[in-house]
């Protein structure tokens, strides 16, 4: 009762309250705003929320986390184009329903769905926490090993169809992340006898460099675009009892939402994906997905929005992240030497009730907001897309510049945002670059520290979460082997009378 | 119909450029690893998951080993034409370099506030917006972005070297929040 008070303490301080307003409502215009997307504000961010107490920087870039999903279904929904990539999902069915004359309705029905799936996961997040506080201390160096190791096998497998490339830039992070003065040793480490590469790469100018440069880069370039007017009229508050009918497929869709959360590398797609297949299979109606059905629509949004509460369990409970946006947050609770992870649980029990009940409180903000002015946001996100390239270049720079007011840093994030262009255009993954950074730090630190104590490689796996960690690694390969060994053998096989899924897309890596 | 969009979602499909950009890593992978024994250095004493070159070894055969697979699937795949124009779009993007290049040195020297105006709008221009309406919220929204992160936040970005020349009533001020 203690710590639930103090963490309410901690939460009323007037500078934690700005931070949930500002993020929540700045999520949401952000989330609007096709391409702009979460990562990008937090990367730009990032160096800013330094200046300020963990807390409260790091409720204002979970603010804008938690709802940038929410804002980005709405040009989903009114003009066919998701404001950030996970809401791509939501056009099958939303689009279909303004056609219909019904975009309130679908409005309406993805804000709720998007509330269902936040407060669902922060609930699970919660009813969690005594567990994880449980188990956390059982994790040390060896466990944490596994379990990053095991987050950058799942991040390279996530990517189906690019695993390579996926492979290739999860290397190239833990290569960069071993760049400079070795911390241990202190020998130097590919820094080709240059001053500047001594202290090594920097995880923000990379972060800023792969998200935010690249992608202002990216609409400088590109044909310039705008987002049409229009308008949407009619009861927005309706979808809030529809909920109610299509409860089952919210249920298990923010289930499915929150369990991809939870595993490093998964997130919000592949829920989304399980989510929507669920809802398809189950329903009573299964043509009219992708025609717009709610329950499509309903799936979609629960799932990803499920999906900002759930990755913080492996960021809290042991300091490993999940995916880009959690690597970001990691840096946060560095920079003040909040260190994530068993002892977070144990000393600072107020500092993460804090926490949980700044989402919750930002989902509550953001539907509230969105249910009164939809109309407004509609206006601001017709913002040309050349134009928000400018905004986002000049913010960028306050980003890079900011961390130690150095050139180099702006020209290694220019280096970085031309790379991250590349990949941008070419379709290759990011954020096995980002992971790479951090988990390949996490790694090699807690092998050193694990391997001080092992003395045959057995003795590695003696623990009963080392050997479950170690057993989920095997197994996930086996299955993934086993996996491509049929799909190889059903590509052998003659099926004629079928016409096959990608004949028109020759050129598609499975 | 769905089962094929959903697929669509989530297959990737080669785009113009793919080997290009597969060879020059692949070549950089290889470059590094030429390199692995002049840029880390092997410890005496030490045990090998202690060795500095344990981490940076592992990587650059992971980048040389997928990279090589990488290329190997788009050298094999059919050709895609407008290879050489998607590669010009990549070298187009150093002119915005250069530009964000030049605002980074200049920011020192004339202050945050009218770089930054001045950046704004002259990107604007660039981009093709000519009329005042588009160069005057270019001007705004540079002027918003120097307040709110240099006045509000305080983030550190120094004060540029002409306002020392500022009148005494004004310099203070500039120096601190512009």
């Amino acid at each position: 009762m203690e710590t639930l008070l103090s963490g309410i303490s901690i939460l009323l301080q007037w500078q934690v309250i700005v931070a949930l307003l500002i993020g929540s409502i700045g999520g949401v215009i952000i989330g609007a705003l096709p391409g702009v997307g979460a990562a990008v504000a937090i990367a730009i961010l990032l160096p800013a929320t330094f200046a300020f107490e963990p807390i409260v920087g790091l409720t204002l870039l979970l603010g804008i986390y938690g709802s940038s999903m929410y804002g980005g279904a709405i040009p989903a929904i009114l003009i066919n184009t998701p404001g950030t990539a996970v809401n791509a999902l939501t056009t099958y069915d939303g689009y279909p329903m303004t056609k219909r004359g019904q975009g309130h309705r679908a409005l309406s029905l993805a804000y709720s769905a998007s509330f269902f799936g936040g407060v669902f996961a922060i609930i699970c997040l919660m009813v969690l926490s005594p567990v994880l506080a449980l188990v956390a201390p059982h994790f040390g160096s060896r466990e944490i090993f596994l379990a990053a190791l095991l987050g950058i096998i799942l991040v390279v497998l996530a990517h189906r169809g690019q695993i390579f490339a996926a492979g290739m830039l999860a290397a190239f992070g833990i290569f960069l992340n071993s760049v400079g003065l070795e911390p241990v040793k202190y020998t130097r480490r590919f820094t080709f006898d240059q001053s500047w590469l001594a202290s090594g790469i920097d995880l923000i100018v990379v972060v800023l460099g792969l998200f935010a440069i690249s992608q202002a880069f990216l609409l400088l370039l590109e044909k310039n675009h705008a987002p049409g007017d229009t308008h949407v009229s009619g009861n927005i508050f309706a979808g809030l009892k529809e909920l109610l009918g299509v409860k089952r497929v919210a249920t298990v869709s923010s289930s499915i939402g929150v369990f991809m959360g939870m595993v490093p590398g998964t997130g919000e797609f592949t829920s989304q994906f399980l989510s929507y297949t669920y809802a398809q299979k189950t329903s009573k109606n299964p043509e009219k997905f992708g025609d717009g059905s709610p329950e499509g629509l309903v799936a979609s949004e629960a799932a990803n929005n499920a999906v900002p509460g759930a990755a913080m369990i492996p960021l809290l409970a042991l300091g490993i992240p999940g995916e880009a946006l959690t690597a970001m947050m990691l840096s946060v609770f560095y920079v003040h030497n909040v260190i994530p992870g068993p002892q977070l649980f144990e000393n600072q029990m107020d500092f993460v009730l804090a926490l949980y009940m700044a989402l919750i409180l930002l989902n509550v903000i953001v539907l509230v907001f969105l249910l009164f002015s939809t109309n407004l946001l509609l206006k601001i996100i017709q913002i040309p897309t050349r134009f928000l390239g400018v905004m986002i270049l000049i913010l960028a720079f306050v980003g890079v510049y900011s961390l130690r007011n150095s050139i180099t840093d702006c020209a290694i994030a220019a280096g970085f945002g031309v790379f991250g262009l590349i990949l941008k255009r070419l379709d290759l993954p990011i954020v096995p670059i980002i992971l790479g950074m951090v988990l390949g730090g996490i790694m090699e630190t807690k092998l050193r520290s694990a391997m001080a104590r092992v003395k045959t490689p057995l003795d590695f796996i003696d623990r009963p979460i080392a050997a479950i960690l170690f057993g989920l690694i095997v197994l996930i390969l086996i299955l993934h082997c086993r996996t491509l060994y049929f799909e190889f053998k059903n590509k052998l096989r003659p099926e004629p009378t079928m016409q096959p899924v990608d004949s028109d897309n020759p050129n598609q890596q499975g | 119909m769905i089962a094929k969009t959903l697929q669509d979602m989530f297959k990737r499909y080669r785009r113009p450029g793919d080997v290009v950009f597969a060879v020059l890593f692949l070549a950089f992978a290889v470059f590094l690893l030429s390199q692995l024994g002049d840029q880390t250095k092997v410890v005496k004493r030490t045990k090998w998951f202690a060795q500095p070159g344990l981490w940076p070894t592992i990587a650059i055969w992971c980048m040389v080993v997928f990279g090589f697979l990488h290329w190997l699937s788009s050298a094999l795949s059919d050709r895609i034409s407008g290879r050489w124009t998607e590669v010009g779009f990549w070298v187009r993007s150093f002119e915005y370099v250069a530009y964000f290049l030049i605002y980074v040195l200049v920011v020192p020297q004339l202050g945050y506030l009218p770089s930054t105006m001045l950046f704004a709008v002259f990107l604007t221009l660039r981009v093709g917006f000519r009329g005042a309406n588009a160069i005057g919220i270019a001007a705004f929204f540079g002027f918003v972005v120097t307040i709110v992160f240099r006045g509000f936040l305080q983030v550190k970005i120094p004060a540029g070297a002409v306002y020392e020349y500022l009148p005494d009533s004004v310099r203070a001020f500039a120096l601190t929040y512009l």
